[in-house]
C-alpha cells in the first residue's frame, strides 16, 4: 500500500502567542511546528504502515524552510519526503494550494491520501476536500478512526452529535482530526538518519496537469481586503448593581454575544 | 570556529524538550514529593531510545554522538533533575564502560538490552570508606574455579535496586607500584538477582529525591568468571575513565537545572508585581538575570565542548572536570538566585525553583566533588 | 465567467434526520440583510430525501424561494451526492452568493463544491457585509462595488482578515454557528418551492454508510469546554459549588476552579485553571469569587468573554474581565441560573 500524507509547517499558535508591545502578533518570535491535525494524519499513516505494511510519502508545500517538517516526519518513520516550493506558488489561497498539491500528488502512486482536517494558522479545513475534488476521488473528512478492509477503507467520520461508519474504495482521501491519535515522538537516531536521506524538491515545472491560472496569488479566487492583528483586550466594564440588576446585566451581555 | 548547532542537533533538542515538557514536567513535583522512582517515564524513554543515545546502532543504540546525549540529559534536567540523573547514570556509568571495555559477548548480552532500555544500568564504586579515594576500597573479589566471589558493600548507588545490570569494582589482589604495595582493583558486571547480591537501606536525600539511591551488599556473591569487565587489575583506570564520561552527564544535568531555574525566573519576574510594577522592571532583577544568563551560557559552552571532546579525543578528563566544576557551581548559584527572586514563593514547593535548588546541590558532590575536579584540573596544569 | 449572470443570495439549508439545523435559519437571517443591500432575494437550497415539507419553515425564517433536491441518494449526508446536488444547483441557477454553515457537514461540502464550480471559499466567517473591493480606491485598479466582504479570525483567533472573491462567482462562505441572528419567524409563511433533480449516478465517490452511531455527551476536559464556570475561595465551601454547577448545567458548561480551591481540597487538581494548573480558552469564562492572582489570570486570559463576579471592587480579576459585576455571588449566581433557564426555555 502506498500512502501520501500532506503536512504543513505552521507557527506554533497554541504554544504561546507572542505579541509586540503595540498588541500585534510577533510572528518572528513564534516557533514553527508540524500542524497538529497533519501530525495526527501522519501518525495514522504510520500506524497503517506498522499494521499492514505501507510506503509513506510526506508532501509539503511552502518555503524551502518547510523541509524541516519533512525531516521531522521522516524521523518519525515516513519513508520519503517531497517539498513543493516555488516563488510562483506563493500567496496561494486554499483553491490554489489544493491545485498545487494535487498537481504534485499526480506524480506519485497512492492508495490513500491523508491530510489534516485544518491548519492552525488558517483554520479553513478546505484544502483536503479540494484536493480530493481535483483528483476526482472520494473524501472522508473528520476521521476519528481508520481501518483497512481489502481494497477499501472503513472510517469513523465524526459529526457534532454522531459518527458515521463509512466505507470507501481506495484510492481515497481522508482528513484527520488531532483527536484521532497521540502522535509518536521522533527518535534521536531517526533524526540523524532523516538528515542523511534525500528529499525530492519540486517546483512549478514538476506539477502535473495544472494551469498557471490556478496557481499562487494570481490563481487565488479569494483576495485579502484587510488583515489586522487582534489587539489584546484589557479591562472591560465593571458595574456595581443590586443582585437583580446584576443578573439582567449579565443576561443582556450574554444575549448580545449570542451565548444564549 | 562555529558555535551554531547542526540542524540534526537542533531537532534532537526539540524532541528532548517536547518529551520533557509533556511527559516529565507534569510528574516532577510528585516524583520529588513522594520519592518514588519514575518507572513509567523510564519505560517511555526506553521506547524512544533515550537510554542508548551514544551507543552504536549495532548494539541496539541510537548511534548518536555524546553531544546529543548531553542535550538529552540537559533538557530532561531543565524540568526534573531526577529524570536527568537516571539517564546519566545508566548511560555514562553502565553502558559506556561495557561499550569501551566489554568483550563482544558481554556487549551482546548486556549492552544491547541496556541500550534498548529493556534493562537499566548502575555503577558501584563508592564505599562508606572510599569516595573520592578509590584506593580505600574494601569490597573483595576472589576467583574460585570458574566464578568470582564478591564480598563487601557499596553505598550511594544511583538507580540502585531499580537497575538490572551493575558495573561493580572490587579488590582482586595487591601489586607493587614504585616500591609500595597497592590494591589491585578490577571491574565486574553483576546482575540483579544474583544470589548473595542484596540491597541495604534506601537513602533519603535533600534533592533528586525520585532517583533510587541504595546501598548494595555482596555476601559470597558468585558471578561467572567471564563477567570480569576489561583486564584484571585495570579497574582503577576503567573507573576513572568512566567517571570522565559521567562528569559530562552530571555537568549536563547541572546545566539543565540552571537553565530551568532561569527560565522559570524570567517568566516569574515578568508577572510578579510589587510597588505597582513587574519586578522585572527593577534594575536589581535585571542585573541578576544578566549575570545568571551569562553564566548559564558559559557553562553550556564548557559542557558542549567536553561532549565534543569525548567524541574526538582519547582523553578528555580535563574538559570533563572543567565542565562539571563550572556547571555544578553555576547550577547552585543560579538556582539560589532564582529562589531569591521568587521571594516567598520560591521557598514553597508549588514553585519548581524550590526543588531545583535542592536538586542542584548534589551536582557539586557526586561523581567527583568540586574539590576533586579542581585537583584534576590543577594536576594537569602542574604536570 | 460572466459575473453579471450571477444573481441572488443562496443559503444551503442543512438538515439532519429531516430536521432543519439552526444554522440554516441563522444564515437566512444574514442572507436577508445581504439581499436587501444588493436589492435581490433569498433562496434556500434544501437537499435530502423526503424533505419537501420542510420548505415552509425556511420561508418562515426569510427564504423568498426554496429549491428542493429530493432524492433517496440524499438521505444521510455523504459528500458526493450532496456536492453533486449543490454544484448542479449552482451551475443551473447561478447565485451571486452561496452561504454554507461551518458545521461538520458544511466544512466538508463547501470546499468540495467550491472546487467543483471553480470559485473561492472563505471559511468560518464571523462577519459578512456588502462593500467595495478594494476597500479604498487604488489608482490603476478598478474598484468593484457590491462585493461580499467576508471577515474571519485566523491564527487561533489572534488575527482577523477580511476577504473578497471579486472575480469568481458565486462568492462562497462558510459561517460559524451561533454568530448570525435569525429573524423572528413569520408564522404561516409559505415557500415558493422549486423542485430540481440533477440525476444521481453512483460511482466510486459514493461512499457506503455502514453504521450511524449517535453519541452521548461525556464529561469534558476543562481545556475543551466552551463555557467554564470557575470558582475561587470566595465560593466559601465545597458544598456551595452546587450553585456554580447549576449555572454550568443550564449553559451546557463545565465547572473549573482556582488554585486556592484545589489546595483546600474542595475540587480535584484536574479542574484547576492557572499557571500551575491548566490553560483554558473557552468562549465564556465565569470567574466567580476568584480574586484573579496573576498566576490564575495567566491560565484564562485568552478566553473570548470573561464575566467576573466578586464582592471586592478592587479584585484584579476586573482588570481582565469584559463584564465585571461587583456583588455577592451567593445572591447573584442562583438568580442568574434561574434567569438563564427562563431565557433558554423561551428561546426554544
Amino acid at each position: 500500500m502506498k500512502i501520501v500524507v500532506c503536512v504543513k509547517q505552521v507557527p506554533d499558535t497554541a504554544g504561546g502567542v507572542k505579541f509586540n508591545p503595540d498588541g500585534t502578533l510577533d510572528r518572528g518570535a513564534m516557533l514553527t511546528i508540524m500542524n497538529p491535525d497533519d501530525k495526527a494524519g501522519l501518525e495514522a499513516a504510520l500506524r497503517l504502515k506498522d499494521q499492514y505494511g505501507a510506503e509513506v510519502t510526506v508532501v509539503t508545500m511552502g518555503l524551502p524552510k518547510a523541509e524541516e517538517v519533512l525531516r521531522e516526519a521522516m524521523a518519525m518513520g515516513a519513508d520519503k519526503g517531497v517539498l513543493v516550493t516555488d516563488r510562483v506558488l506563493g500567496g496561494a489561497d486554499t483553491w490554489a494550494t489544493s491545485t498545487t498539491l494535487a498537481g504534485a500528488i499526480r506524480n506519485l502512486e497512492y492508495d490513500l491520501i491523508i491530510t489534516g482536517r485544518q491548519a492552525i494558522d488558517g483554520d479553513t479545513a478546505q484544502v483536503g476536500p479540494q484536493i480530493s475534488e481535483h483528483l476526482d476521488i472520494p473524501v472522508i473528512s473528520y476521521a476519528q478512526d481508520i481501518k483497512i478492509e481489502g481494497d477499501s477503507v472503513v472510517v469513523e467520520r465524526q459529526y457534532e452529535d454522531r459518527y458515521h461508519v463509512v466505507k470507501a474504495k481506495m484510492p481515497c482521501l481522508i482528513t484527520a482530526l488531532s483527536e484521532l491519535n497521540e502522535p509518536r515522538y521522533m527518535t534521536p537516531g531517526g533524526i540523524f538518519d532523516a538528515y542523511k536521506q534525500e528529499i525530492t524538491v519540486w517546483g512549478r515545472a514538476d506539477l502535473k496537469d495544472v494551469d498557471d491560472a490556478n496557481l499562487g496569488l494570481k490563481g487565488s479566487p479569494t483576495k485579502i481586503a484587510k488583515a489586522s492583528d487582534k489587539v489584546r483586550k484589557g479591562a472591560g466594564e465593571k458595574v456595581s448593581l443590586d443582585p437583580d440588576e446584576s443578573v439582567s446585566y449579565i443576561v443582556d451581555k450574554l444575549k448580545v454575544k449570542h451565548v444564549i | 570556529m562555529d558555535f551554531t548547532l547542526s540542524k540534526e542537533h537542533e531537532m534532537a533538542r526539540a524532541l528532548f524538550k517536547e518529551f520533557a515538557e509533556k511527559e516529565v514536567k507534569p510528574l516532577a513535583q510528585e516524583v520529588d514529593e513522594t520519592e518514588v522512582f519514575p518507572r513509567e517515564t523510564v519505560e517511555k524513554m526506553a521506547k524512544l531510545g533515550f537510554l542508548g543515545i551514544p551507543v552504536p546502532k549495532e548494539y541496539g543504540g541510537q548511534g548518536c554522538d555524546p553531544l546529543t546525549y548531553a542535550m538529552c540529559v540537559e533538557e530532561l534536567s531543565k524540568v526534573c533533575g531526577t529524570t536527568g540523573v537516571i539517564v546519566s547514570a545508566h548511560t555514562s556509568l553502565c553502558c559506556d564502560p561495557i561499550m569501551t571495555y566489554g568483550t563482544e559477548e558481554q556487549k551482546q548480552k548486556y549492552l544491547v538490552p541496556l541500550a534498548k532500555g529493556e534493562k537499566l544500568g548502575a555503577f558501584g564504586l563508592t564505599e562508606p570508606g572510599a569516595g573520592t579515594d578509590a584506593q580505600g576500597q574494601q569490597t573483595k573479589a576472589v576467583l574460585d574455579g570458574e566464578e568470582w566471589v564478591l564480598n563487601g558493600s557499596k553505598c550511594f548507588i544511583t538507580n540502585g535496586k531499580e537497575a538490572d545490570v551493575y558495573v561493580i569494582f572490587a579488590i582482586t589482589g595487591t601489586v607493587e607500584k614504585r616500591g609500595r604495595m597497592q590494591k589491585e582493583i578490577s571491574a565486574f558486571i553483576v546482575e540483579k538477582g544474583t544470589p548473595g547480591f542484596t540491597f541495604g537501606t534506601k537513602e533519603k536525600k535533600m534533592g533528586i529525591r525520585g532517583s533510587s539511591t541504595y546501598e548494595l551488599i555482596f555476601t559470597d556473591c558468585r558471578i561467572p568468571k567471564e563477567n570480569l569487565l576489561g583486564q584484571q587489575g585495570k579497574g582503577f583506570n576503567i573507573a576513572m575513565h568512566t567517571l570522565d564520561g559521567g562528569r559530562i552527564g552530571i555537568a549536563s544535568q547541572a546545566l539543565g537545572l540552571a537553565e530551568g531555574a532561569l527560565d522559570n525566573t524570567i517568566a516569574y519576574v515578568k508577572e510578579r508585581k510589587q510597588f505597582g510594577r513587574a519586578i522585572g522592571a527593577f534594575q536589581n532583577t535585571q542585573f541578576q538575570l544578566a549575570d545568571m544568563a551569562t553564566k548559564v551560557e558559559a557553562a553550556q559552552l564548557l559542557v558542549y565542548k567536553a561532549a565534543m571532546a569525548k567524541a574526538t579525543q582519547k582523553v578528555y578528563s580535563v574538559e570533563a572536570a572543567k565542565a562539571k566544576l563550572y556547571a555544578a557551581e553555576v547550577a547552585m548559584e543560579v538556582t539560589t538566585k532564582a529562589v531569591q527572586l521568587h521571594g516567598g514563593y520560591g521557598y514553597i514547593r508549588e514553585y519548581d525553583v524550590e526543588r531545583m535548588m535542592r536538586d542542584a546541590k548534589i551536582t557539586e558532590i557526586y561523581e567527583g566533588t568540586s574539590e576533586v575536579q579542581r585537583m584534576v584540573i590543577s594536576g594537569a596544569l602542574l604536570k | 465567467m460572466n459575473l453579471e449572470e450571477y444573481k441572488g443570495v443562496y443559503v444551503f439549508a442543512q438538515q439532519v434526520d429531516n430536521e432543519i439545523s439552526s444554522i440554516a435559519f441563522e444564515l437566512l437571517g444574514k442572507a436577508k440583510d445581504l439581499a436587501k443591500d444588493l436589492n435581490t432575494d433569498v433562496t434556500a437550497v434544501l437537499l435530502g430525501s423526503g424533505v419537501k415539507e420542510l420548505a415552509d419553515q425556511l420561508a418562515e425564517y426569510g427564504a423568498d424561494k426554496v429549491i428542493v433536491v429530493d432524492d433517496p441518494e440524499l438521505k444521510d449526508y455523504r459528500t458526493e451526492p450532496y456536492a453533486h446536488a449543490l454544484s448542479s444547483v449552482i451551475n443551473q441557477y447561478k447565485p451571486e452568493i452561496m452561504l454554507v454553515g461551518a458545521t461538520a457537514i458544511g466544512r466538508d461540502l463547501g470546499p468540495r463544491v467550491s472546487a467543483r464550480v471553480a470559485t473561492g471559499l472563505t471559511a468560518d466567517c464571523t462577519v459578512l457585509e456588502i462593500g467595495d473591493f478594494p476597500l479604498q480606491a487604488v489608482p490603476g485598479q478598478e474598484q468593484l462595488h457590491n462585493q461580499l466582504l467576508m471577515t474571519r479570525p485566523a491564527f487561533g483567533g489572534n488575527t482577523i482578515a477580511t476577504i473578497a472573491c471579486p472575480y469568481n462567482r458565486p462568492q462562497m462562505a462558510t459561517v460559524r454557528a451561533g454568530v448570525m441572528q435569525k429573524i423572528e419567524p413569520i408564522k404561516g409563511a409559505k415557500a415558493n418551492v422549486e423542485e430540481y433533480n440533477p440525476g444521481f449516478t453512483p460511482d466510486n465517490k459514493y461512499v457506503e454508510i455502514l453504521d450511524i452511531v449517535k453519541s452521548v455527551a461525556e464529561t469534558v476536559d476543562i481545556m475543551d469546554a466552551k463555557i467554564l464556570v470557575s470558582g475561587g475561595r470566595g465560593v466559601g465551601s465545597p458544598e456551595n459549588f452546587k450553585i456554580l454547577e447549576d449555572l454550568a448545567e443550564v449553559l451546557g458548561g463545565t465547572v473549573s476552579c482556582s488554585r486556592a480551591v484545589v489546595d483546600s481540597g474542595w475540587k480535584p487538581k484536574d479542574l484547576q485553571v492557572g499557571q500551575t494548573g491548566k490553560t483554558v480558552r473557552p468562549n465564556v469564562y465565569f470567574a466567580i469569587g476568584i480574586s484573579g492572582a496573576i498566576q490564575h489570570v495567566a491560565g484564562m486570559e485568552e478566553s473570548d468573554i470573561i464575566v467576573a463576579i466578586n464582592k471586592d471592587a478592587d479584585a484584579p480579576i476586573f482588570d481582565v474581565a469584559d463584564y465585571g459585576v461587583v456583588g455577592d455571588l451567593n445572591k447573584i449566581v442562583p438568580k442568574l441560573t434561574e434567569a438563564l433557564k427562563a431565557e433558554i426555555a423561551a428561546a426554544k
